[in-house]
């Protein structure tokens, strides 16, 4: 629609301004604060400059827990996207599967990131856990707290089982908004099964599909709670990604400065892709005419 | 004569199938809700059956561990308190976010991309940066382990949500439904309470599902801002290391019960949901 | 090219149809001639895009069987039954260009590439789109993706029969007469079997040899545009065809004369004794006003001059009879009566045409 030119709408958003500025602001008021200074203790700080900065670009610890996320990231986009598409197509398009459907797969989204954690924790314990006796009932060596492959297959296997669902119904739903004349007109033209994914459904659900990958990136990116629960970062610090490395340097030991600058770090990152997000939901509902 | 034995299978437009799809289906729900169901068949047995012995089903069938949580308020509470901040962050977002999103949705202003990108931001704001800056924030205004702080906080993340689902269902809304309100004689009040408000009830449903949906799962943030009165049942259960190890009945007990209202939400919502996917705006 | 047989064919979406109103397509038994262009015209959710889906084998008919060239092809899917669709809006391979698009078909089937080179510059040729051969299938208007859906289904040199769901839709109206008109010649070139739905008479009318005019899920004519005009053998062509449509006034017949509301009518012609509700039908083109005596006493509403003739639009005892009049032709006060000409009278009853007395 065409919008008018109209600066009093700055007063309707106000109340959204003032609370994420509180929320958001203040904070990373804060965070820069630190990161920039260095303390004797007892709450007295001097001037540190770029120095928290430098050490961390020098960290060893920062780009181990950087290359693991990245790694993390990759490895899950690449299961939970085909995965996620494969499972759109095979979804039921109306009646009560349909529904059925929506409402089961959705569960996993919905249930706290502690007890995802805890149910997979739970599940993956040779002693209590199906998952874990059946492996060992069939022989394989597999201890999620001692063994590295098994500590990053669990959670792995975790984040899949957690998000694919997301990019499943992001991608149900551009399916679904497909026209029947699509396929009618492929059916005539005698495409294979693979060409009409390729030709039509592909082409066609590429928007939403940018847009699943982008968050499900940036949220794998953050992730903290389910890999905590159920490997502490361990073992050793083979699964410590980005935010549980940040969290235990913050809260954990309470090293402010390095805390901070690796903050900023991770923020400016997150911003970059941000933008990437947004220029790509921009351009995607130009083409869609708005 | 003819053969119609395909007559009463084939009826409408036939669209293309994935031979067996309805096992691709049976596979990827068996995935999702096995270790869901895990989680029930260990809340129902009580801990000696569980450590001695390893059955797919509860032989000694017992709610003792949901009675633990339902009469000890410990564990209770920690529901109750979550239940009220997110309702709480519900609210605040929405009553924020329709305004704002009105504007976008309506208006071209001064430095209007900007600040949607802005906000857009905050939506990708990883909870670890300001896990500490918010500790410390919200000790120092005296808010620190109160509903109300926990809400705040959510705030961050859950109203450039809502602002962006709800532009996006205000978009399909023709201005020429304003501008004949204001013809009629509405003041703007009047005209978003009684007329828009109605017109995208079915995203604010989706927003509130949304809200709900990422409030109600967050561990970090709610966790560091509380300590005993706003406790939400997430700290809780990551805190129960008793002295005789980790009590898994009534654990997972514990982890069946917050499943439930996200149950209940997706229930009520489920014809919306496809909708606010269908936006792309998650 | 082939001849299309429908036997016994009735179609209804509900899953136990009982009464005849459950049908959406009632049963018919028709033959579309090989080689011919027909129109498929009436009202919205008279039937005939269904009628149009089961002949192209995207809908299953609950009842009958099709033939083409005499070969039952019912339980066929659409794949085997080699026919091309155009649909309501164009639909096009956005991420291919306009060469692929058009190759498309024929690279599923196998063809040999230097045979589909050849072919597709010939289609390209046929629908003037041989510069844009190149060009992305996406960025294009509305009417050059329709020629390219119209050249995908003509790609294939043995395509059985062309079909068109109310193709010009979404086209531009200058736009519409040039593709109605490349329709037209690539049917004299080729001679396809082309069955075109419309509910435009205008489109009907000019594209085809023969219109099939359905109502109510049923075919109640088929004919040249001239005989759907002079005998409508339904009381809706008459109203649907023309502008204004036919005028219908209830009558009572008995032989050679009409009465209608008390006035006596001499029709020429001997029509038995027609029983049910009998209709008089008379196109306001077999009309004129008079002064006189006789004919139907009338009161002149309005009269619109619409350049070539003028329109009078008259009442006669509460019902509408539009009446057609010269361009010069003066129309005085005194003019309260309307005559028919006789031969242009028809008898109906229950909406169906009787036919007049051989005499």
């Amino acid at each position: 629609m065409n919008k008018t030119v109209n600066q009093k709408a700055w007063f309707l958003i106000l109340p959204v301004l003032l609370l994420v500025a509180f929320s958001a602001v203040i904070p990373l008021m804060t965070v820069v604060n630190y990161s920039v200074q260095d303390t004797f203790g007892q709450n007295k700080f001097f001037w540190a400059g770029l120095n928290w900065f430098k050490e961390m670009m020098a960290s060893e610890r920062m780009w181990d827990a950087l290359g693991r996320q990245i790694a993390f990231s990759t490895i899950i986009l690449a299961i939970e996207i085909p995965l996620g598409i494969f499972v759109a197509l095979n979804m039921p398009k109306k009646g009560f599967w349909a529904s059925t459907c929506l409402i089961l797969m959705s569960l996993p989204l919905l249930i706290p990131w502690n007890v995802v954690g805890t149910i997979w924790q739970i599940f993956g314990r040779v002693d209590i856990g199906l998952l874990g006796y059946t492996l060992a009932a069939m022989g394989i060596d597999y201890n999620y707290t001692q063994d590295f492959y098994a500590a990053w297959a669990t959670v792995i296997v975790m984040d899949v089982w957690h998000w694919t669902s997301l990019v499943a119904l992001l991608a149900y739903a551009g399916l679904q908004s497909i026209p029947d004349a699509y396929y009618q007109a492929a059916k005539i033209d005698q495409a294979s099964r693979w060409k009409v994914f390729r030709f039509i459904e592909l082409p066609k659900i590429m928007g939403v599909l940018m847009i699943a990958i982008l968050l499900r990136f940036m949220d794998s990116f953050m992730i903290y709670t389910e890999p905590f629960v159920v490997t502490g970062g361990g073992p050793g610090n083979s699964t410590t990604f980005l935010s549980i490395d940040l969290v235990k340097m913050a809260l954990g030991q309470f090293d402010l400065g390095p805390a901070a600058a690796f903050s900023i770090m991770y923020y400016l990152v997150i911003l970059l892709i941000s933008y990437v997000f947004y220029t790509v939901m921009t351009n995607l509902d130009k083409r869609d005419g708005h | 004569m003819s053969d119609f034995t395909n007559t009463a299978t084939k009826r409408g437009f036939a669209l293309p199938k994935i031979k067996g799809n309805a096992i691709v289906m049976g596979l990827y729900l068996l995935f999702l809700l096995l270790p869901i169901y895990w989680l029930l068949n260990m809340s129902l047995k009580n801990n000696s059956e569980i450590l001695n012995s390893f059955t797919l089903w509860p032989q000694d069938l017992t709610f003792d561990n949901y009675i633990t949580i339902l009469t000890d308020p410990s564990w209770y509470m920690g529901y109750v308190n979550s239940m009220i901040y997110v309702v709480m962050n519900m609210v605040i977002s929405l009553v924020v976010a329709l305004p704002a999103a009105y504007a976008f949705s309506r208006y071209t202003f001064l430095g209007d991309k900007h600040l949607f990108f802005w906000l857009l931001t905050n939506r990708m704001a990883p909870p670890a940066v300001f896990a500490l800056p918010f500790f410390q924030l919200y000790s120092s205004v005296g808010l620190f382990d109160t509903h109300i702080a926990v809400a705040l906080a959510h705030a961050l993340f859950n109203v450039p949500l809502a602002v962006w689902i709800l532009e996006g269902f205000m978009r399909g809304v023709p201005k020429e439904i304003d501008e004949t309100a204001y013809i009629d004689g509405y003041s703007f009040p009047r005209f978003f309470l009684r007329i828009f408000t109605p017109l995208v009830a079915s995203g604010i449903g989706v927003t509130a599902f949304f809200l709900f949906m990422f409030s109600w799962v967050e561990l970090l943030l709610s966790r560091t801002l509380t300590s005993v009165n706003a406790k939400p049942i997430a700290a809780t259960m990551t805190r129960t290391v008793g002295a005789a190890g980790i009590d898994w009945g009534v654990l997972a007990a514990a982890g069946v019960l917050t499943i439930i209202p996200g149950a209940l939400v997706i229930y009520f919502v489920r014809n919306y949901i496809a909708k606010g996917f269908a936006l792309g705006r998650v | 090219m082939a001849k299309i047989t429908l036997e016994n064919l009735a179609h209804s979406y509900l899953p136990n149809p009982k009464h005849e109103d459950d049908y959406a397509l009632k049963e018919l038994n028709h033959d579309w001639v090989d080689g011919e262009a027909y129109a498929l015209l009436g009202s919205s959710g008279c039937g005939k895009s269904t009628l149009l889906n089961i002949i192209s084998g995207l809908l299953h008919p609950s009842q009958g069987r099709i033939l083409f060239n005499d070969k039952d092809v019912t339980n066929a899917p659409t794949t085997q039954r080699n026919i091309a669709q155009v649909f309501q809006f164009p639909v096009v391979y956005d991420t291919m260009t306009v060469r692929d698009n058009l190759a498309f078909p024929l690279r599923n089937r196998g063809a040999d590439p230097t045979y589909i080179k050849d072919r597709v510059q010939q289609i390209a040729a046929m629908i003037g789109m041989e510069d844009s051969l190149n060009h992305k299938a996406r960025g294009l208007t509305a009417d050059a993706k329709q020629k390219i859906s119209l050249g995908r289904g003509m790609v294939r040199e043995d395509v059985n029969a062309l079909l068109f769901d109310e193709p010009l839709t979404v086209i531009d109206p200058h736009m519409k007469w040039e593709l109605r008109t490349q329709l037209k010649s690539l049917h004299h070139e080729f001679g396809h079997t082309m069955i075109y739905v419309t509910h435009d008479q205008t489109e009907a009318l000019t594209f085809a040899d023969k219109v099939v005019v359905m109502y109510d899920g049923r075919v109640v004519q088929m004919g040249t545009p001239q005989e759907l005009f002079e005998t409508p053998e339904h009381t809706f062509v008459g109203y649907f065809i023309g502008s204004p449509g036919m005028n219908v006034l209830a009558a009572e017949v008995q032989g050679d004369t009409a009465v209608i509301g008390g006035t006596q009518i001499a029709l020429g012609k001997g029509f038995g004794r027609p029983t049910g509700n009998v209709e008089l039908g008379v196109r306001p083109e077999f009309t004129s006003l008079s002064a006189g005596d006789a004919g139907l006493p009338v009161t002149i509403k309005r009269v619109e001059d619409v350049g070539r003739h003028k329109i009078v639009r008259a009442d006669f005892q509460g019902t509408e009879i539009n009446i057609l009049a010269g361009e010069g032709e003066n129309i005085s006060p005194d003019m309260n009566r309307v005559v028919f000409d006789n031969a242009g009278i028809n008898v109906y009853s229950n909406s169906w045409r009787v036919a007049p007395e051989v005499a």
